[in-house]
């Protein structure tokens, strides 16, 4: 029984952990179509928020509550100048917008090996987290099982904000026709910004979840951001339900592949299913109708 | 535009590329020995000797992933460059170094040695860190009859005239590991390493050698180096229950193995592991508790040598009270010291004369007296075995009598057929 | 301002003075002053100039954005080297690394390659091959814009990954290296490196006059057509697909000769020369000497490579700083590239690029 049940739950965690990174594209590329590459760099500035949550308050059981909501606003705040000073000049020109945030994510990169050294910093899990349930046989980690949870209240939040707030109906409003939502009052210019905001904070949230897996590095978010991507893509852009059925599916095909073959190789296969996938179906999972998108 | 215009102009740009591409082919098809002694003759005759200094090459990732491996790579060889010069230098001549980044990229290290035996005519080289470095540096440093210094433990099977390797190979490192194993009485091992050469030419050894010593092997799991989630494979090692892990992981990947590990509830009580990677610069940037957990090197910290006392002194005064000494570190310190007195015994800085008077070449070094084959180019070595404390530094809890002959084939070990 | 016809032709014919001049300074001055070691590094940089035609031809010209031509760079620099494997092993031998990492014994899909011919038509037939498969399903499924990117991107990943996994059969992630000899030549004799680089800028110079034709073609028109407007060129009566399809298999041979050249000029081929940041390389030198323009391209690959061994022996740290600001500024001001700054600075002096010819050239709006 463990043989499968470890796979289909450690998959589940590394889904949640994809979740959480794509949820943040869903938005800034589903919903405004921007592709920004430096969002693997927002992880990593969450995991940095983390660690120094945790040099400042050294309680390990409250730090890792405490740097959920500080990771949110430091990531939120990158996307944030981020938009300001680049992306809000190339909103007409998607592909260069892409290179553009190549470079911006180098530069924060670098930025992180010149700020907190090459090396990394230690992340120490609470206590709280330092159990594990029996599962037929597999001792389920709750580190697993909080990054699950982690990943279903981003989830949660987002679909919220979307469907009930007004910023949420905004944002909806916006992307599906720019100029009627501007005649009826809407600010679209702070929209943008705030949408960004909000997808960039989500990459943070994430940044907390891997920071507990691997500690931090520089290069934390490179090898999540094409998988990320791909989900959102395999998802069908903009819709939160294929978004969460892609990045589960991933997570849960790696962990098989994993246990079968090797963890390369699973890479490996992971991504060429995706890619045939979209041969097979480039609008993805679902779809959502939507106007103004390349 | 016209299609039978378009075809002519075609016709034209094709011919001008093969003419082209004709002319280009004017090189001289020599037999490869001829070749090989002819750009050796033009290549070590650049080294100036006849000033007051000598140049000699520092080539470390100074940039890139592995820069901070490198990087204190780059601090002991200076530390050791500085101590040699206030006492007088090499054959009475002041080192020069000349410093090139390798970028943690193997071509780059291919390039950058080029640079340093061609333009700037060092005397020799010492740095690389990562096998596909010091395989990318290989072919260039013999094409040119240079030398390197290699101070990284690696996987052996390689002895180039050209290089010395002042790092252990596998018999100075892989095997009194598992000697050590045996001597605990481990019936069960379970394998993880990166994606990588070096562990996976360890395990095969591992496992050639495991069989003789009627250790088991229930496991062996690789992820790509720059993956960090280990759950998966650590749940292997939680459904194994081995009696210990050998752990060859390569860099920052360790975090992830260890984060996993502990959090999936394994221990040092209940499921050791023994690593040959992790050193005193990466014990504290884990994030858990190491205490307990072991580690095969050729030199600790904590190593009780009154060279080691003035080596450890003499760096912390240099680059700060928490900066601590590893493995490589002390290897490279090594390998210029080694340098210098083959130099003195030769004479000479001539890459023949070098080569010729190197066998029997012995350092008081900080983790022991060390001694160069002349065969093979490595160091005899002692082997020590250490012990994570709670300070994040080894405490020596197991050694080899005397130093270990080095033996990159593994010639001498009847269990190893390659 | 209307162009006489004599003017007209004039100017179609003044970019082959261009790659004449660059002809020149490749063939004839630069071994004429450079040392071996920069005339070395020169020939390395032909290498990925090469690739960065192909994709001045997909990119700039055809608007596809393609991020992964590292795989196509592996494909022929892969088959080159296990073809000088195979010869450095010698007949009936097993290259060196697959006794130490595996068994000793070869896979059976090696065994071509210890021809020379099948070498040769390998490199130039695989990366034809694959292009087709994968670009045919691609445009005819009408996947264009970002999503072509972040796919090409994501072959470029994966294919280094089932390198870096396949350590018994590719060498893993040391890659191939330690060749002695080249199609009989040695690789360390002074005169057959002056001859590797001779052959790399040659084929450069041989790519340009393939690129200049192609533009100036029936083909050329219907790519910068597919490029502004593809849903125009589909009523028309012309399938994009097709006309998109040959600028991506055009470009995936040029990358792969580059590819193939690369690893006996550098002696190593490893799956850092094939992932996501080298891909991300040859984009950036693209950007900077100009996407959509003739010897831009291949002048930005040279300049970024020259900036990388450069600015690296002086600046080890800033060096990805540098890069970082490179894809800023070039793309967030000066999206056409540096070739578009200098007919800038030029123009108000002889007064005839107009503003309209500028953006049409420049593919910004792609």
């Amino acid at each position: 029984m463990d043989a499968f049940t470890t796979p289909l739950l450690t998959g589940t965690a590394t889904g949640a952990i994809l979740l959480l990174a794509a949820l943040g594209l869903t938005l800034t590329f589903g919903q405004m179509g921007v592709i920004n590459m430096a969002h693997g760099e927002f992880l990593m500035a969450g995991a940095y928020a983390t660690y120094l949550t945790q040099q400042v308050v050294t309680n390990t059981d409250v730090s890792i509550v405490i740097a959920v909501p500080v990771a949110f606003l430091v990531a939120g705040g990158l996307g944030l100048l981020l938009e300001f000073f680049v992306i809000s000049r190339m909103y007409h020109r998607p592909l260069d917008t892409l290179l553009v945030t190549v470079g911006v994510g180098l530069v924060l990169q670098q930025l992180a090996r010149d700020l907190f050294g090459a090396q990394g910093d230690p992340v120490v899990a609470p206590g709280w987290l330092d159990h594990q349930i029996d599962v037929f046989g597999y001792n389920w980690p709750f580190r697993q099982i909080f990054t699950i949870l982690l990943a279903l209240a981003g989830l949660a939040a987002l679909a919220a904000l979307l469907k009930y707030s007004s910023f949420g109906r905004q944002i909806r409003a916006t992307v599906q026709n720019r100029d009627l939502a501007e005649t009826l009052g809407v600010t679209t210019r702070r929209v943008d910004r705030m949408t960004f905001f909000v997808g960039s904070g989500l990459a943070g949230v994430g940044g907390v979840a891997l920071a507990l897996i691997s500690g931090t590095n520089p290069t934390l978010g490179t090898g999540y951001i094409i998988p990320a991507f791909l989900v959102v893509v395999a998802g069908g852009l903009g819709n939160l339900t294929g978004t969460v059925l892609a990045a589960w599916t991933v997570g849960v095909v790696t962990a098989f592949c994993t246990d079968w073959i090797n963890g390369s190789m699973a890479q490996v296969i992971t991504f060429a299913l995706v890619v045939v996938f979209l041969q097979v179906r480039p609008q993805g999972l679902f779809t959502v109708r939507t106007r103004g998108l390349v | 535009m016209n299609p039978r215009r378009t075809r002519r102009c075609a016709g034209v740009a094709l011919t001008a590329s093969m003419a082209l591409v004709l002319s280009a082919c004017g090189g001289t098809k020599t037999d490869s020995a001829s070749g090989a002694s002819g750009a050796s003759a033009s290549g070590s005759s650049c080294v100036n000797v006849s000033g007051n200094t000598i140049k000699l090459g520092f080539l470390n990732s100074t940039s890139g992933a592995m820069a901070i491996s490198e990087q204190t790579v780059r601090d002991s060889l200076l530390l050791a460059a500085d101590e040699i010069n206030a006492a007088g230098g090499i054959l009475g001549k002041k080192i020069e170094p000349i410093k090139e980044d390798g970028a943690s990229d193997p071509p780059v290290f291919a390039e950058k040695m080029q640079k340093l035996l061609t333009q700037d005519c060092v005397a020799a080289v010492f740095g690389g860190w990562t096998s596909a470095s010091r395989k990318a540096m290989l072919p260039v440093v013999e094409g040119n009859n240079g030398l390197l210094f290699y101070p990284v433990q690696y996987e052996g099977l390689e002895a180039s005239k050209n290089i010395y390797y002042t790092g252990a190979t596998t018999n100075q490192q892989i095997i009194p590991a598992m000697d050590f194993l045996k001597s605990k009485g481990v019936k069960t091992l379970f394998l993880a390493g990166s994606d990588y050469v070096f562990p996976r030419t360890a395990n095969k050894i591992i496992k050639a050698y495991a069989a003789t010593l009627d250790i088991k092997i229930v496991g062996e799991e690789y992820v790509p180096l720059d993956r960090d989630d280990w759950s998966a494979q650590v749940a292997k090692i939680v459904a194994a229950k081995p009696d210990f892990v050998f752990n060859t992981i390569n860099g920052s990947s360790n975090v992830g193995f260890i984060k996993a590990y502990y959090e999936q509830g394994l221990t040092a009580a209940t499921t050791p592991i023994v690593s040959v990677s992790i050193a005193e610069e990466e014990a504290p940037a884990m994030g858990v508790d190491l205490t307990g957990q072991y580690a095969s090197w050729n030199y600790f910290q904590t190593v009780a040598s009154p060279t080691n006392t003035k080596f450890v002194a003499a760096f912390k005064a240099k680059y700060g009270p928490n900066r601590p000494t590893s493995d490589p570190m002390e290897a490279a310190y090594t390998s210029l010291y080694l340098y210098k007195n083959i130099v003195e015994k030769a004479k000479s800085f001539a890459v023949k004369d070098v080569n010729a008077a190197s066998g029997g070449v012995t350092f008081d070094a900080p983790e022991g007296t060390v001694t160069i084959n002349g065969e093979n180019h490595h160091i005899a070595k002692t082997s020590l075995i250490g012990q994570i404390n709670a300070n994040d530094l080894f405490d020596v809890v197991a050694r080899s009598g005397a130093p270990i002959e080095p033996d990159p084939f593994l010639k001498g070990y009847s269990w190893w057929k390659p | 301002m209307r162009a006489t016809p004599s003017r007209e032709v004039l100017r179609s014919w003044s970019p082959l003075a261009g790659i004449a001049v660059f002809a020149v300074l490749l063939l004839v001055v630069a071994p004429a002053v450079l040392s071996p070691f920069r005339l070395d590094n020169l020939a390395k940089y032909s290498c990925w100039a090469m690739a960065a035609v192909g994709i001045g031809l997909a990119w700039g010209r055809g608007g596809m954005l393609v991020l992964g031509q590292g795989v196509f760079f592996g494909l022929g620099g892969y088959v080159m080297a296990m073809h000088l494997k195979l010869e450095s092993a010698g007949a009936g031998q097993v290259p060196d690394f697959m006794a130490l990492y595996g068994d000793g014994t070869m896979p059976l899909w090696w065994e071509p390659f210890r021809s020379s011919a099948f070498t040769l038509f390998a490199i130039v037939a695989l990366p034809v091959l694959i292009a087709s498969v994968l670009g045919y399903a691609i445009f005819k499924r009408r996947v264009k814009g970002a999503y072509f990117a972040i796919l090409t991107q994501a072959l470029a990943v994966a294919f280094a990954t089932l390198l870096v996994a396949t350590i018994q059969q590719t060498g893993g992630f040391n890659g191939l290296n330690n060749f002695s000899s080249f199609f009989g030549y040695n690789l360390y004799d002074p005169t057959n490196k002056r001859m590797l680089y001779t052959i790399a800028a040659s084929l450069l110079v041989a790519m340009l006059l393939v690129v200049f034709q192609l533009r100036r073609s029936r083909f050329g028109e219907l790519l910068v057509a597919c490029r502004d407007g593809e849903e125009r060129v589909r009523f028309l009566g012309h399938d994009p697909a097709n006309v998109k399809l040959f600028a991506f298999v055009v470009a995936a041979v040029m990358a792969s000769i580059g590819g193939a050249m690369y690893a006996p000029i550098v002696g190593i081929i490893s799956p850092t020369d094939v992932g996501a940041p080298a891909s991300l390389l040859l984009i950036a030198g693209v950007a900077l000497g100009g996407r959509a323009s003739l010897l831009g391209p291949a002048l930005g690959a040279m300049a970024v490579g020259y900036g990388r061994s450069t600015l690296s022996e002086s600046f080890p740290t800033q060096w990805t700083y540098f890069l970082g600001a490179l894809f800023i500024v070039v793309i967030l001001l000066i999206p056409a590239g540096l070739s578009s700054v200098l007919p800038r600075l030029w123009a108000p002096l002889r007064g005839r690029v107009g503003p309209a010819r500028r953006l049409r050239e420049s593919g910004a709006t792609a």
